[in-house]
């Protein structure tokens, strides 16, 4: 927490975990999508279902997944502006359990038929965290560039990443390891305190054993996925 | 961020004989990595966006709920005619803080200080002295180093959430803030800045957090206008020479426990309080919502 954290966040209102949160959450799927959005289909859970339509979540995660952030104008007209753009959103309950009170499962289609899935939390201020990506545990805050590794749970991965991380002088802030069985899928999240060269992502995407590489940067333009 | 206490803040201001605010200032660059230039111009920016907000009003909106919006445009429109009982600061400090709320809650662009909830306390104090007093852009910018200062000490050492600490910790805290900058503005020094704050504060103690269908709009909207103008009450206070006879960091202390204390059904739940009224079961159910 930070000066700004309490003259601020410059937000659209009325709630920072319910409005600004969310945008956040929809923004960080957006972008770890990577390309433009042609579906959109929303699960909300607990407070999120409950109270969301008072305070405009609806609204909040669609201007996120339009690509807006929280301090945008025109957050309260996304879903017209989605509308009229043609994206596909669609409101439900989430099927999730036992999830933190303010949540949200985003399922993305991209105009390249790329898909994500993510799980994100609305953890309080304007705080959030993406709990699941595709199914998988992740965890990590989106105020990081962060590095989110799918491979196979084999030996020496691990290594192979943060080796290269150090040779390239990023230095790790965070490092979270998941797997869903011994020998299965597993995932590497990486918050870093410097953004990853793309030409280390590359050479990643090409490693033996590694199934999907997703980049969220800082970087306002940047191509985030691979 | 590292106060935990005002006296920390006010040594090191008494240490290096620099004003509170510059402390404040002096941190963030460190916390950050920021020029001073830098870190003004941010603080800037949050100036421009409150006064931005407070010029957009729009009486004639309302919010989604349909239970806010409105009611800024009444009291100005009172306050116009000229025959109210109070004079016109403390008048329009109630207008603005009410405008803000508002606009929040139709989810317009606002600073959260500390808090969305909580928006229009300071701005309401701050924009009404500059519409009111002449004074240099340059020190209302200061102020708001020295509200950052307070809200950074209650957020490290009780709480700026409403879940967490009631609503002492949102409206309370943004009200202790915006005394501490007006007492500022008025020619206080570190004295009259931490007790403006804790007279304040202390006059929020054990304030609950009861939101009708867990919206930022009954009672929050209202009781910024409490905030604000306990704000102007206990600085004017404070610069007359009177002193909180506990120490401003042991009322934040109060707070903090009090806080913890606080039954969760009264802590952002919609369990208890003005949540679960028959008026409150009314709305909720007309909101009750469906998600297509
Ligand atoms: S009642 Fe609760 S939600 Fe409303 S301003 Fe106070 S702390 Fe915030």
């Amino acid at each position: 927490m930070n000066l700004f954290d309490i003259i601020g966040p410059v937000m659209v209102g009325p709630s920072s975990s319910h409005t600004a949160g969310a945008v956040k959450i929809g923004y960080v799927a957006r972008r770890l999508l990577g390309e433009k959005v042609v579906s959109a289909d929303i699960g909300l859970y607990g407070s999120f279902l409950a109270t969301g339509k008072g305070h405009g979540t609806d609204a909040a995660l669609v201007a996120g997944i339009l690509g807006m952030k929280m301090d945008d104008d025109n957050i309260p007209n996304s879903l017209k502006i989605a509308k009229e753009k043609g994206i596909k959103v669609r409101f439900g309950k989430a099927d999730i359990k036992d999830a933190h009170p303010n949540s949200v499962e985003i399922k993305l289609v991209g105009e390249n038929g790329r898909q994500l899935s993510i799980v994100g939390e609305s953890v309080g201020g304007s705080l959030i965290n993406i709990a699941k990506i595709d199914g998988l545990d992740a965890n990590f805050s989106g105020d990081f560039p962060t590095l989110i590794v799918h491979n196979q749970d084999q030996p020496g991965h691990v290594a192979e990443v943060t080796g290269m991380l150090a040779e390239k002088s990023v230095n790790i802030a965070t490092m979270q390891l998941y797997r869903a069985n011994r020998g299965g899928n597993a995932v590497m999240v990486i918050e870093c305190d410097q953004e990853v060269p793309e030409k280390y992502l590359e050479w990643l995407k090409n490693l033996d054993g590694v199934n999907k590489v997703t980049y969220y940067s800082l970087i306002e333009e940047g191509k985030n996925e691979f | 961020m590292s106060f935990k206490k005002l006296s920390e803040i006010t040594a090191i201001s008494e240490d290096k004989k620099i004003p509170f605010w510059q402390v404040i200032l002096e941190d963030d660059m460190k916390e950050r990595g920021v020029t001073r230039e830098e870190s003004m111009k941010t603080m800037g920016s949050m100036l421009d966006t409150i006064t931005e907000a407070d010029a957009k009003y729009d009486e004639s909106i309302r919010s989604a709920s349909g239970m806010a919006g409105g009611d800024g445009g009444k009291i100005e429109t009172f306050r116009m005619k000229g025959n109210s009982l109070i004079d016109g600061f403390i008048l329009e400090v109630i207008e603005k803080a009410v405008k803000m709320g508002e606009s929040n809650a139709c989810m317009k662009r606002i600073v959260a200080m500390p808090t969305a909830g909580s928006c229009g306390v300071i701005p309401a104090v701050l924009l009404t002295y500059i519409k009111h007093k002449n004074v240099e852009r340059e020190r209302i910018i200061e102020a708001l180093y020295v509200a950052g200062g307070i809200g950074e000490v209650i957020a490290t050492s009780a709480s700026i959430s409403g879940a967490e600490g009631g609503c002492q910790a949102e409206i309370g805290s943004a009200g202790a803030m915006a005394a501490g900058a007006l007492a500022y503005l008025e020619g206080g020094g570190n004295e009259e800045i931490v007790h403006a704050a804790a007279l304040t504060l202390k006059n929020m103690l054990g304030l609950t957090c009861d939101p009708v269908a867990g919206l930022v709009e009954v009672p929050c909207i209202k009781r910024n206008a409490a905030g604000a103008v306990n704000a102007v009450v206990y600085s004017q206070m404070a610069m007359a020479g009177v002193r909180s006879a506990i120490e401003p960091d042991e009322v934040i202390d109060s707070m903090n426990r009090i806080g913890r204390l606080l039954p969760s059904c009264l802590k952002e739940t919609g369990q208890e309080g003005l949540a679960i009224t028959k008026s409150a079961e009314k709305i909720t159910e007309r909101l009750s919502m469906s998600w297509q």
